[in-house]
């Protein structure tokens, strides 16, 4: 591999996990493939987001991103090297740079180490700083994540959710890392501390120069934060684009239903039809071709014989359809809020001066 | 934020862990009770060489089954000895059996409970395997059979009754580590690069420890039970040592004649097993850093 500074820093080849498969006596080895030949590049420095319904093996493909599961099949390169086949002690230098955030901040967290002790443990592990050194950098970390410094001594029960959180990314940052990956790092935080980690961890990722990938099924999150996304859909990824583009123009039939599912806060852009029909197959038994054609309204019988190779639109966009053409064709974008009554208009204009005037709008009615 | 504040000594951690646990076990009524009573004994026992007693071996015949007086606060045996004397001497045995079998099986047990639970695989399946073995053998006859082999002595029963109890330390133990090694945070342990002693010894051990310790109370009272069937079947303290199980063994044969002969060692190791089964159970609760 090149010497230069590589702006991939992270590539999936053909990955696949599979889970489970003990052959009984009586019963054939059945295996579920949680992810599914798998490629992607991450670039350095972008925050690269996968969404996906729950069970779709984002979460999965996020522990074989830094090797916390080990590939069944492909290789998942770190900085152009393969760290798939790495040993667990090669791959223990290697931790220093992939750290990890954990989805629920309520067991994440060693309940018998003090919040100092847990912060500090990655610098005992990957830095020759002293003890002093270390405490100090312990300190300025919680200063960094907003918690008090003197919160070292405390336990982490004594803690909120969000406030856990905050600690487990004190932890993530404490080695010096180059890649963060977080599983979903606010779903199980209240709405409104969501807004307050994910605002923390953009401004760590400019400060530290970090790379984020985040696994999220929160549309919200991911079109606030990312630079790309990749949409999961039983174990494959059936589109990649560059965050905007995505939003703004589904292309994957499945990517158009996760975006009708965004509620839309206005009562005549909401269409009454159900974005998607059915559940998500049983992965033990994925479907032939197209894994999403029993669901998908577009479905031909290409779909369910063929699997449909990604095809790279616009350098640097992928999906994985037979029909995307067509179906881009035939007016999908997303339902647009319907221009407003001109009597709507001016109740509107009205309320924005009077808001303006005084500022408690609410408050100053008896 | 002013001055940024360095954290705390490891030491100082502990120290504050340690206190709220010992803070925890006062307000528990029982436990205090239990603790009293464990202390209580420990206490005479180490205190026996410098305690005005009579000696626990010098015979009296003129003192032969003399039932409690002021001469003889607890009566005397069937060679004339001191009851007193015997029942604080034999506190020695009886305590040191308990407690050092006790740490026989934690010493071997959890080590191998902690292996076969975070290992999985072939580790665990031999592990378990010798484990339900000697589990389907009952404890006390295991320990019969074990003591029988080894020689009848003190030293040789508390080995037995501690590879007696071993296999409930393995199985408890590692029933512990299946469920917290499914923890968020063990696997976090392992995303920051740490070895699998390093999780072992620091993530794992000290979340399994707490009933770990309790079971240990509840069999430490177990094993002064099994070290006084050993010495009432002549294969623990050897005659005429004193322990509570030979002063009983003996006592037997004069139940009818001198009933206090077996009051006191029943009694004292009623209490013993109370006191350390109470004080389990408070430990259980204080340990918990969750619980307030």
């Amino acid at each position: 591999m090149s010497l230069t500074t590589r702006d991939k820093i992270i590539e999936t080849r053909a990955v696949t996990k599979r889970f489970g498969g003990r052959k009984s006596l009586f019963k054939p080895a059945t295996s579920v493939s949680a992810v599914n030949g798998v490629s992607l590049d991450i670039k350095r420095g972008e925050t690269f987001s996968i969404v996906g319904e729950s069970g779709c093996g984002k979460s999965t493909l996020a522990r074989l991103l830094v090797r916390l599961l080990t590939p069944s099949d492909g290789a998942v390169l770190y900085d152009g090297n393969d760290i798939s086949a790495l040993s667990e002690q090669e791959m223990r230098h290697l931790r220093k740079d992939l750290q990890f955030i954990f989805q629920d901040p309520f067991s994440s967290l060693n309940p018998r180490m003090s919040v100092g002790a847990l912060i500090e443990e990655p610098m005992k592990v990957h830095t020759t700083l002293s003890r002093a050194e270390r405490r100090q950098k312990v300190a300025e970390l919680l200063n960094r994540v907003g918690l008090r410094p003197a919160f070292a001594n405390r336990y982490p029960h004594e803690f909120s959710g969000g406030q856990r959180q905050r600690i487990g990314i004190a932890r993530a940052l404490a080695s010096g890392p180059k890649v963060i990956v977080g599983d979903e790092p606010v779903s199980a935080l209240d709405v409104s501390v969501q807004a307050q980690v994910i605002n923390l961890l953009e401004d760590l990722k400019s400060e530290f120069d970090l790379t984020l990938i985040l696994i999220a099924h929160d549309l919200a999150v991911i079109r606030h934060m990312s630079d790309r996304v990749a949409v999961m859909y039983l174990g494959e990824i059936v589109e990649l684009a560059p965050n905007d583009a995505l939003f703004d123009k589904p292309l994957h039939p499945y990517t158009q239903a996760l975006m009708r599912a965004i509620p839309i806060a206005s009562p005549h852009g909401r269409s009454m039809k159900a974005a998607l029909s059915g559940d998500v197959p049983s992965p033990l038994d994925p479907p032939s071709g197209c894994r999403f054609h029993p669901r998908c309204p577009h479905a031909t019988d290409l779909c369910s014989q063929e699997k449909p190779a990604p095809a790279t639109i616009a350098g640097d966009r992928t999906v994985a359809c037979h029909h995307w053409e067509k179906i881009a064709d035939a007016d999908q974008s997303p339902v647009q809020e319907p221009p407003r009554s001109p009597n709507a208009e001016k109740r509107f204009a009205l309320f924005r001066t009077r808001s303006q005037q005084q500022e408690p709008t609410t408050a100053t009615r008896p | 934020m002013s001055a940024v504040t360095t954290a705390a000594d490891p030491a100082e951690e502990t120290i504050r862990l340690e206190s709220r646990a010992w803070k925890k076990l006062k307000a528990n009524k029982s436990a205090l009770f239990g603790f009293i009573i464990v202390a209580f004994f420990i206490g005479i026992a180490v205190a026996a060489p410098v305690l005005p007693i009579a000696d626990p071996l010098a015979t009296d015949w003129g003192a032969v089954r003399k039932a409690p007086s002021a001469a003889h606060w607890l009566g005397t045996d069937e060679i004339g000895r001191d009851i007193l004397s015997r029942m604080i001497w034999g506190a020695q045995a009886s305590l040191m059996a308990g407690v050092v079998s006790v740490l026989i099986a934690v010493l071997i047990g959890v080590p191998f409970g902690l292996l076969s639970g975070y290992f999985g695989g072939w580790t665990d399946q031999a592990i378990s395997r010798v484990t339900d073995a000697l589990l389907a053998t009952p404890f006390l006859i295991l320990a019969i059979a074990l003591a029988a082999f080894l020689g009848p002595s003190l030293t040789n029963a508390m080995i037995a009754i501690g590879l007696s109890a071993m296999p409930i330390f393995v199985r408890l133990t590692r029933g512990q580590v299946l469920s917290v090694k499914t923890e968020d945070y063990v696997e976090g342990a392992r995303a920051i690069g740490l070895s699998h002693v390093a999780i072992m010894s620091r993530y794992i051990l000290p979340n399994v420890f707490a009933p770990v310790l309790v079971q240990a109370t509840l069999t430490v009272a177990t094993a002064i039970i099994a070290e006084a069937s050993l010495s009432f079947l002549g294969l623990g303290q050897q005659a005429p040592a004193p322990s509570w199980g030979s002063m009983l063994n003996v006592a037997k044969n004069f139940m009818t004649q001198a009933p206090w002969m077996a009051w006191w060692p029943g009694a004292a190791i009623f209490l013993v097993v109370l006191g350390f089964n109470l004080l389990g159970d408070g430990l259980r609760d204080a340990l918990d850093p969750r619980e307030s």
